[in-house]
């Protein structure tokens, strides 16, 4: 049977057939769903969890490989950034069951921080890697991926990236495979990394690297595709093969990278010969172009090609056969970029208006964090400095406010986050600002939810991923067993409570944590939230005689408001508005009323 | 022959489920399908597209530069911004409506005028007050199921059964009111 699926979810189906038991996971955008459809579909075939972070959800999978199951991971390109500790161990002490890690990376930045290539992870972990095209290959290469694994002891990567995670396709569904635990025997000399057993282990790696040689280069998923007389040589891998065969046809040949560390290189060799010109199509990094450079292989890459952003069909037209696509140019000088917003009822939107109207004397040194609370850099918050990586603001924030006392700086510095990133990397900061004593205001937005990758469970909600009770994770508590004397929890919609706390935690010249409660407002509420929280919908209107056009109210960038040029009055697109009050508590006149 | 569709609009309006629909509607006529969307941070109210194309073997999951046969857009200024991304002689489908960004809410920028006759001048295009539509039904958020009638009408889709589609992906409440705002959709092309 076919199925339209998705490449996460084509993974999911992977992870499933190849009779793997344990998935842990942190979610990041394009990876997400991979776990989410493994904690839904497959939610009794599996133990599939969401791990605090990307590190604790490989380490998690690796104990479980050890003593002998099937596990699996994924991560956004970044989060392998924060897994890379135990991964490069992993490599050397190798698998007992089956593991498979996957990567999803993000040519064109769509949702992320940077556009790292992760392929050259495998070459620096030295561990195999293969990369998907479209759906039927994710599935089969995690299936191929546990078979690796298990025959060479090794974890294996699959590197994945934004257009295959979330790009539909036809899947072939097969049966799941059920397999025993393998035998766990101690063993010191092969699972711990004392410095003696690592020579050893550094030895055999470089071994496994000769005959993992062999099995690329016998690998289904390295081939070539001729077409007669076609004169261009095309190597590639991923999404760029479908850009390659859309923008040039049987005008080339191809030869497809499926096992793409180690490379194949004699296979490839044998095709680039048989071409005057090679080129090689690939985003982001010039990885394989590197790689075969190296071994004297002639071929055409990033002289041509662009390094930055994704490739497309057109420009592997353009750059390739010189033929530029037809297209209609308006004057779209004439539209701005639109930038996301904060949600209607959006919890965030209260701290930092009350915030950045107070960053405005250029006094207060704002530490972001990441999230959908990354936005709050830009107008008309402006009420965020800088945004870096997964618990940075607190840490951050610390190292600035050391800087400021040292310096004797006429500034405060403050740290933002939400509940997820908090139990991701901000608990360790803060025990540091406490231990280290810095005058850093540190601001949990409690949301309820892991929001910006679409509502997934924490250990703050009371939830697993597979939506079994747990225990809720209490941010007070943790705060004040972290050693944090000056702690208050407010609601963020009340303005008036937003900007009394602001204001005492901007004074303390000691550590201060302020935590603000309130539920997202796309988040499907759970019991707990109904009993906590006045969540019921209500509406504001405009009174129309009231208002002045003054525009406080849209400076909250609500997109419920709109504004009237010609009768130069705000008003209320209803369909959007769901009734957080924030426009009514700015408006000078009392303008915005409750209706219901 | 592969075609095309763009959907545009701005993120949280809907255009997931309606290419969603469109999907397993050609899927079951027995067309190759890939989607192709974009997750995370756009969704928050940003410029969002969503990308089918459908035919005998299809490639590339994205739509580049010039190559699309219909553009489908939720939002007048979207449409503009998308618009290089239409074949010249590829037709538009778009819904009547303004979501004012941030840069125009707070009035440092303002809603430009004059965009819909500029597309107008260049394509065949197709202007429908979806969202005025839906409201009318009384299911505000049935605009997306308008602009699906009215994409099915235009690729020529008009064979496959939308309503079996819908009675099997949808939920059973809105059913009514998504079928009523289907049919809206495709009387609003001839």
């Amino acid at each position: 049977m076919k199925e339209l699926m998705t490449g996460n979810e084509a993974i999911a189906r992977g992870v499933y057939e190849a009779g793997i038991t344990f998935a842990a996971a942190y979610p990041g955008t394009p990876s997400t769903e991979i776990l989410e459809t493994l904690a839904g579909r497959y939610k009794d075939d599996l133990d599939s969890e969401w791990s605090v972070n990307e590190k604790v959800a490989v380490e998690s999978a690796i104990g479980y490989s050890f003593v002998g199951g099937r596990s699996f991971s994924a991560m956004k390109q970044v989060g392998m950034n924060v897994a890379a500790d135990p991964l490069f161990s992993f490599a050397y002490t190798g698998a007992n069951g089956g593991f498979v890690v996957v990567t999803a990376d993000e040519p064109g930045i769509h949702s992320s921080q940077t556009e790292q290539d992760n392929r050259f992870y495998a070459g620096m972990m030295n561990i195999p890697m293969l990369e998907p095209a479209d759906g039927q290959e994710c599935k089969d290469m995690v299936i191929e991926g546990i078979r690796i694994s298990e025959k060479y002891r090794t974890p294996v990567m699959i590197r994945m990236t934004t257009r295959i995670c979330h790009s539909k396709s036809f899947v072939e569904l097969g049966e799941r495979t059920e397999v025993p635990k393998r035998e766990y025997k101690r063993d010191i000399w092969q699972y711990t990394t004392m410095p003696a057993v690592s020579k050893k282990l550094r030895h055999e790696i470089l071994e496994r690297l000769k005959v993992l040689a062999d099995e690329s280069a016998n690998s289904k998923y390295n081939y070539a595709v001729m077409n007669d007389g076609a004169k261009i040589g095309v190597v590639t891998s991923g999404i760029s093969y479908q850009y390659a065969k859309d923008a040039l046809g049987d005008k080339a040949s191809y030869f497809k990278v499926g096992f793409s560390f180690p490379v194949p290189f004699e296979k490839i060799r044998e095709f680039t010969e048989k071409f005057d010109k090679v080129y090689v199509i690939e985003e982001s990094e010039p990885y394989l172009e590197f790689q075969l450079r190296t071994k004297g292989i002639n071929c055409i890459g990033r002289e041509v090609f662009p390094q930055e952003g994704e490739l497309s069909t057109s420009i592997i037209k353009e750059k390739v056969l010189g033929i530029k696509s037809e297209t209609i140019d308006l004057d779209t000088g004439k539209i701005k970029e639109r930038p996301p917003v904060f949600c209607a009822g959006c919890p965030h939107r209260g701290l930092f208006y009350e915030l950045g109207r107070r960053a405005k004397n250029g006094k207060i040194f704002i530490s972001g964090d990441i999230g959908c609370y990354g936005i709050a850099p830009l107008p008309p918050f402006s009420a965020t400095d800088t945004v870096l990586c997964m618990g940075e603001s607190v840490s951050g924030g610390h190292g600035a406010a050391k800087a400021f006392e040292h310096y004797g700086t006429d500034m405060k510095a403050v740290s933002v986050l939400g509940d997820s990133t908090f139990f991701h990397s901000g608990m360790t900061g803060l025990l540091d600002i406490v231990y280290n004593n810095s005058r850093d205001l540190v601001i949990i937005m409690d949301n309820r939810t892991t929001g910006m990758t679409g509502h997934q469970n924490n250990p703050g909600t009371g939830y697993t991923a597979r939506g079994e009770n747990a225990p809720a994770a209490d941010i007070t508590a943790i705060v004040k067993a972290l050693g944090v004397k000056n702690v208050r929890t407010i609601n963020p919609l009340d303005l008036q409570e937003v900007g009394a706390t602001l204001d005492w935690g901007l004074a303390l010249e000691e550590p201060g944590v302020i935590i603000t409660r309130w539920p997202c407002a796309l988040k499907k509420f759970t019991e707990d939230d109904l009993q906590e929280f006045d969540v019921t919908r209500h509406l504001y209107q405009m009174d129309k005689e009231k208002c002045i056009g003054c525009k406080m109210c849209t400076k909250t960038a609500c997109p419920a408001l709109r504004f009237d040029t010609e009768a130069k009055k705000a008003w209320i697109y209803e369909p959007s508005c769901v009734g957080c009050g924030i426009c009514a508590q700015v408006c000078p006149k009392d303008a915005i009323v409750k209706v219901k | 022959m592969t075609k095309s569709i763009l959907l545009v609009g701005v993120g949280g309006q809907g255009t997931i489920l309606a290419s969603k629909l469109l999907t397993i509607g050609l899927g079951q006529e027995g067309y190759d399908v890939k989607m192709s969307e974009i997750h995370g941070m756009s969704q928050r109210g940003g410029s969002v597209t969503t990308q089918i194309r459908y035919g005998d073997k299809v490639n590339a999951p994205v739509i580049g530069p010039g190559e699309a046969d219909l553009i489908v857009s939720f939002e007048e200024e979207e449409t503009y911004r998308w618009m290089k991304y239409l074949k010249p002689d590829g037709k538009v489908v778009l819904n009547k409506f303004r979501i004012p960004s941030s840069p125009i809410l707070t009035g440092e920028e303002t809603y430009p005028e004059g965009l819909i006759d500029e597309i107008k001048a260049k394509v065949e295009t197709t202007v429908i007050p979806a969202s005025a539509e839906a409201e009318k039904l009384g299911s505000p958020q049935s605009m997306n199921i308008v602009l699906l009638g009215a994409l099915v009408k235009a690729m020529g889709l008009t064979d496959i059964d939308w309503e079996k589609i819908m009675a099997e992906n949808t939920k059973a409440a809105f059913l009514e009111k998504n079928m009523q705002a289907f049919r809206v959709g495709l009387e609003y092309l001839s």
